[in-house]
């Protein structure tokens, strides 16, 4: 492998690669070639930085030099201006949105601070289509370690020991998974990787699979090795059409490399994974749904036990674990279990990727020690409130999970900190809200897309959840009275309580949530029939405010419902009766003249 | 066995390892209400997907309430069947399910029968909260020769589909869509008509709603009664006289053929014949066509293929058109007693009376849902005009005896008509699994032999084992005989003859689980295996009974092939006895 004084990498994930990264690559390339650069310069496609909201991004080692928001266009001025005269190119550095300071490196990005990267530890910075690059970031390593050093019952205590918990949502022990699965005997057995990744936001482990595909491939052969399996299966969503390809080309090159097969590092240890494909039914994340769909049967969860562990893929052994558990593995096994225990809280331990999103400056995967505070990842890492708006919640564990409050902004994000305070770690997608969203609105909005995966095998997630989802409306419509809210809350926690699969079982939490924090809200809809945050469309009035109006008559003749009258120069009125509350008027009016109740 | 000690409602129980903490309760006599589970014992049938969560309790130590059928005891337990929070579970979910059902029980085919309906008043439902807001969930009525497919009344239990996919292996229904949409129905939500669906109604037999109900007749066959032109005539079958008397409150078991004999005079039926007189032709024909091939296959013709299958059955003449259409020559070609009694009827009797067949209206009274569309097939009419007009089951036949306001149980007992209603023993047995087989036994054991049976209980051919096996004594010749019923126990004993496996002379298949008497048409039996059991008794009992038991003895059948058919296998015989089978391929149809 050849020296570079400089690597110019471009970020391949799949939200960068939408906004044509692949050509700023290319150009790139062109512009080193052209300058007969191609030995010095190595420009390299990686996966995600995580740094979503700023993409494209190109990022210029070793100056640590992030470049934001880059087009096809810009290789030219990198290449004459960055590499060939050591000048920064200004425009496209970051500038922070609150204090318009520039920020060029990556210790400089607000974003990048407070984080500790395990699981994301190559992406963004291998070229994920090369195992070599994988290799000399210590890829396998640990499958050396556990296949030559190890007995499995050793490598399962180192894992053990780590206090490592599931990734996925429900935050099972992970060596204690592995021992059950282990300890289940039979001449077959499975390593399945979930990486049906469905929480809408969440892309921490397509992220994962497009940056880092070998960190998966590895942790799965040490399971193999660990639980005594001999093969492995992805089942993984055909949305995520890269992901797929990068693994593909891992997995090949793994087996070429006698990393994958049989008789790995000649130790006798057989392993070989393959790819199945799910059509993106949320349920199918759920243990059970995912084996019945692999098998080709419906997605549909059935009732544990038995555990997959006892009978799983075709009736055998099976162990899954998620993606971000997988990546976790191998600096488990290489730095061993103390040094994992060493990060996050009493019960949580290690580092958690969160998708931020919502109302928040930096959106984009962040990673960091569990026990960070959601003010430290809202605040310092997520570099505030858009637009200096006023924090109000953040909704945690994706649409099954709760949302934290003001009250929360100093608890320590762990899994069981979550679940006491109504929500759940889910796998880590965080959405934050400001002032002027409803959390009625937030509830039904989550509720829609519960209702819409359920997969109707049992009634209450089937049929209650839809009932829920149709009381939330008529209160969002002003049609609610005060008694709703008791059934809201009965349906919720029955619902909870008597669903088949965790799906059903965590649908209702954004409505119980939102009922314990912001209770007051739901009440001023049921009963002084308004929305205080302003969002639901069937409770607002536009006003027009006598003394501020001119008579322009501006706002009468954009109406598209004639609702506006009154003469030139006099102050107008808006009747309500015709009123469809679009907006235009308010839009319109140059003197603030038209206000909502 | 190993024991497993639990607590439930304060009381302490042991029970087998496997138990469900459903069954362990009800050792207790703790009797936890279930919606969507079901269990015919002897057949090995279970229906558990643990998916309408009525019969929840709560285990000590667990986060959620368990779903009692699905949740196996563990040692040490502690359940509680009747808390409060277990109340108002089970409460609120069933105004779930109802929320989303129709409330039309006044004209439901279901209604006084149905399971949900039952539910909803031993829970005290009286009214859904929410209802004025809630959506149903709607889907498009699906109407085949057989079945009526009404899913707005489908609560999503899987019975259908246990029954179709593993009991059957038929594979028409699935569950299809998801969330509030998720119904069970044909792939890609296509009509019954245009999938592999045999008609055998063992998904309408367990459907404890309105989803799926049979096509019902009954209007039909009124509006021939009271048409002064026309002459109706009506066949019962075989196991309707053993089911029938449990609709109007009678023991299971209970045999009602001379009261039914009545009830259908009484209804206005000019004659009323028997089915079973069919049964003794079919086994003359059928029977015949047995020792033909049997003695051509032991003098070394090669083109007389073995085993021979029974065809009585049409769910099981449509499964083996489905699956089995390389096996198409091998099934015996007489066709059904339904059948051959239709023909005979519009040609021997027609004659007899004086009567055009278009005015001579043939009514069938059916345990089968599958016969609805047998008399419909094409190739069993003759000038647009069918053999049988129409096929009633025994449930339809039970609700015209009571719109009549006929009293079943008060009626004095009546004889069938001449000449289509004699019948012997061996004609009543086929209701049951192994019974034509056995009647075939009879017949051909002495016409092959030329010697007189000594026994005519062939014990070894009866009971509810889904496959069973036996080799008959044919006077120094052993006869390998195969018996399955249940379609899926059908495509067992298929697959070894495809495959050569197997080593059968002579094979009976009934594509319901106990045969006829386990009809898709009977009385439902609600997953009480035990009723089944009570109904071949009957069976038995009533062929113990005749005077006669071999069908070649029924002397109305010897003057039919004097007068009119001349013998068994006869050209003529042919022509209106037998039939032939076609390979069928289903179309994918665009949904309307």
């Amino acid at each position: 492998m050849s020296q570079y004084r400089m690597q110019i990498m471009v970020c391949g994930g799949a939200g960068c690669s939408d906004l044509n990264s692949e050509a700023i690559f290319d150009n790139l390339q062109l512009e080193i070639e052209a300058f007969a650069l191609e030995n010095e310069i190595q420009v390299v496609r990686t996966g995600c930085f995580g740094l979503c909201g700023l993409g494209p991004v190109v990022r210029v080692m070793p100056d640590e030099v992030i470049y934001t928001h880059v087009s096809p266009d810009d290789a030219t001025e990198i290449v004459s201006e960055h590499v060939l005269k050591g000048r920064k190119v200004e425009r496209l550095l970051h500038k922070d949105p609150v204090s318009q300071k520039i920020l060029a490196t990556e210790p400089e990005l607000s974003a990048c601070k407070k984080q500790l990267r395990i699981v994301l530890r190559n992406c963004g910075i291998i070229d994920p289509e090369n195992i070599e690059e994988a290799i000399a970031a210590n890829a396998y390593e640990a499958l050396a370690k556990a296949l030559t050093e190890l007995t499995p019952d050793e490598a399962i205590k180192i894992i053990k020991d780590s206090g490592l918990r599931g990734r996925g949502g429900g935050g099972f022990p992970t060596g204690l998974k592995w021992e059950i699965a282990r300890k289940n005997q039979a001449e077959e057995k499975y390593v399945v990787c979930n990486a049906d990744e469905g929480d809408p936001g969440a892309f921490m482990d397509r992220s994962v699979l497009e940056g880092d595909p070998h960190a998966v491939l590895e942790a799965m052969a040490i399971c193999g090795y660990c639980i005594g399996a001999a093969n492995g299966l992805i089942y993984i969503r055909a949305e995520y059409p890269l992901a797929v390809a990068r693994l593909k080309t891992a997995i090949s090159q793994a087996r070429q490399y006698g990393l994958l097969g049989s008789n790995i590092m000649g130790t006798g240890f057989n392993f070989d994974i393959g790819i199945k494909y799910g059509a993106g039914a949320f349920v199918c994340g759920e243990e059970t749904a995912l084996i019945h769909s692999m098998e080709g049967l419906r997605g549909e969860p059935t009732v544990k036990p038995p555990f997959p562990a006892e009978s799983g893929f075709r009736g055998k052994p099976t162990n899954v674990n998620n993606v971000e558990t997988f990546a976790c593995i191998s600096p488990v096994i290489l730095k061993g279990a103390d040094w994992f225990r060493s990060i996050g809280t009493e019960k949580s331990k290690g580092t958690k990727v969160f998708a931020l999103a919502g109302k928040i400056n930096n959106v984009g995967l962040v990673e960091v020690p569990m026990g960070t505070t959601l003010r430290e990842v809202v605040f310092e890492i997520g570099g505030g409130i858009r637009d200096g708006k006023k924090f109000k919640a953040a909704q945690t564990g994706g649409p099954s999970g709760g949302c934290l409050t003001e009250k929360h902004l100093d608890t320590p994000i762990d899994f069981d900190n979550l679940i006491a305070a109504g929500s759940m770690m889910g796998s880590g997608g965080l959405i934050v809200m400001d002032e002027d969203d409803c959390m009625v609105s937030v509830a039904k909005f989550f509720l829609e897309f519960t209702v819409e995966e359920s997969c109707g095998k049992c009634s209450p997630c089937r049929i209650g959840n839809k009932r829920l989802h149709e009381l939330l409306e008529h209160i969002t419509k002003g049609k609610g009275a005060p008694a709703d809210l008791d059934r809201l809350r009965n349906m919720s926690r029955v619902i909870k309580d008597t669903s088949l699969c965790g799906l059903g079982q965590s649908s209702p939490n954004p409505v119980l949530s939102t009922l314990d924090n912001f209770y007051e809200e739901y009440e001023s809809h049921v009963t002084a029939k308004k929305c205080p945050a302003g969002q639901c469309r069937d409770l607002m009035e536009y006003f027009i405010i006598e003394a501020n109006c001119v008579g322009c008559t501006a706002c009468a003749r954009v109406c598209p419902v004639n609702a506006i009258t009154g003469e030139r120069k006099e102050p107008h009125i808006i009747n309500p009766e015709i009123c469809i509350k679009c907006g235009a008027c308010k839009e319109k009016c140059k003197f603030d003249a038209i206000i909502i109740h | 066995m190993e024991t497993i000690k639990l607590t439930i409602d304060n009381r302490a129980v042991e029970v087998p390892r496997g138990t469900t903490i459903n069954k362990a309760a009800r050792l207790l006599g703790i009797e936890i209400p279930v919606l969507c589970y079901m269990e015919l014992k002897d057949m090995n049938i279970e229906n558990k997907p643990a998916g309408c969560r009525i019969c929840v309790v709560e285990v000590e130590g667990r986060r959620n309430l368990a779903p009692s059928c699905a949740t196996n005891c563990e040692e040490g337990m502690i359940v509680r069947t009747h808390t409060t929070r277990v109340l108002n579970a089970r409460r609120t979910v069933m105004e779930f399910i109802l929320s989303d059902h129709p409330k039309d029980c006044l004209i439901c085919a279901k209604s006084g029968n149905c399971e949900l309906q039952s539910m909803a008043h031993k829970l005290g439902i009286r009214e859904i909260p929410g209802q004025e807001i809630a959506a149903m969930s709607t889907y498009r009525l699906d109407t085949s020769p057989s079945i009526i497919r009404d899913l707005d009344k489908c609560i999503m239990c899987r019975r259908c589909e246990m029954m179709c996919n593993e009991i059957q292996t038929v594979g028409a229904l699935s569950a299809v869509n998801r969330g509030f949409m998720a119904a069970v129905a044909p792939a890609f939500e296509q009509n019954l008509e245009h999938s592999t669906c045999t008609y055998c109604g063992q998904c309408v037999a367990v459907c404890p709603t309105g989803a799926l109900t049979e096509v019902d007749h009954t209007p039909d066959v009124l509006r021939a009664l009271a048409d002064p032109s026309k002459t109706v005539i009506v066949q019962t079958a075989p196991a309707v006289r053993a089911a029938l008397g449990e609709e109007f409150g009678m023991e299971p078991g209970t045999l009602v053929t001379g009261k039914m004999v009545s009830a259908l005079r009484a209804l206005g039926f000019d004659y009323v014949f028997d089915t079973d007189f069919a049964a003794d032709l079919t086994i003359m024909e059928e029977g015949t066509e047995l020792l033909d091939r049997l003695n051509r296959h032991l003098s070394g013709d090669k083109s007389a293929r073995l085993p021979i299958l029974t065809s009585c059955c049409p769910g099981w003449v449509n499964f083996f058109e489905y699956y089995f259409p390389d096996l198409k020559e091998v099934p015996s070609t007489a066709k059904s007693p339904q059948q051959m009694f239709g023909a005979i009827a519009k040609t021997y009797f027609a004659d007899k009376i004086k009567v055009n067949r278009k005015d001579l209206v043939v009514v069938s009274i059916m345990p089968c849902l599958a016969k609805k569309y047998e008399c419909q097939r094409e190739e069993f009419s003759t000038d647009n005009n069918r053999d049988v007009d129409f096929s009633i089951s025994t449930r339809e036949l039970a609700a015209f005896i009571k719109q009549a306001n006929i009293d079943l149980n008060n009626l004095e007992e009546d004889d069938f008509d001449a000449p289509l209603g004699e019948s012997t023993g061996a004609g009543v047995i086929f209701g049951a699994t192994g019974g034509v087989i056995e009647a075939a036994v009879r017949t051909a054991y002495e016409l092959q032999t030329g010697k007189k049976l000594d026994r005519l209980d062939f014990t070894e051919l009866r009971g509810l084992e889904g496959v069973r096996e036996a080799t008959i004594d044919f006077d120094g010749l052993p006869v390998r005989i195969g018996i399955a019923h249940g379609l899926g126990n059908a495509r067992k004993l298929l697959d070894d003859v495809r495959s050569g496996k197997s080593q059968f002379h002579a094979i009976e298949v009934m594509a319901c689980p106990g045969g006829c008497i386990g009809g898709g048409g009977q009385p439902l039996h609600h997953g009480n295996s035990e009723i089944i059991k009570a109904r071949a008794a009957a069976i038995y009992a009533e062929d113990k009974k005749k005077p006669l038991r071999k069908s070649h003895e029924n002397p109305f059948i010897i003057k039919l092939y004097e007068e009119f058919l001349d013998r068994p296998n006869s050209e003529k015989a042919h022509h209106l006895l037998h039939t032939h089978y076609f390979e069928r391929k289903k179309k994918i149809v665009v949904k309307q």
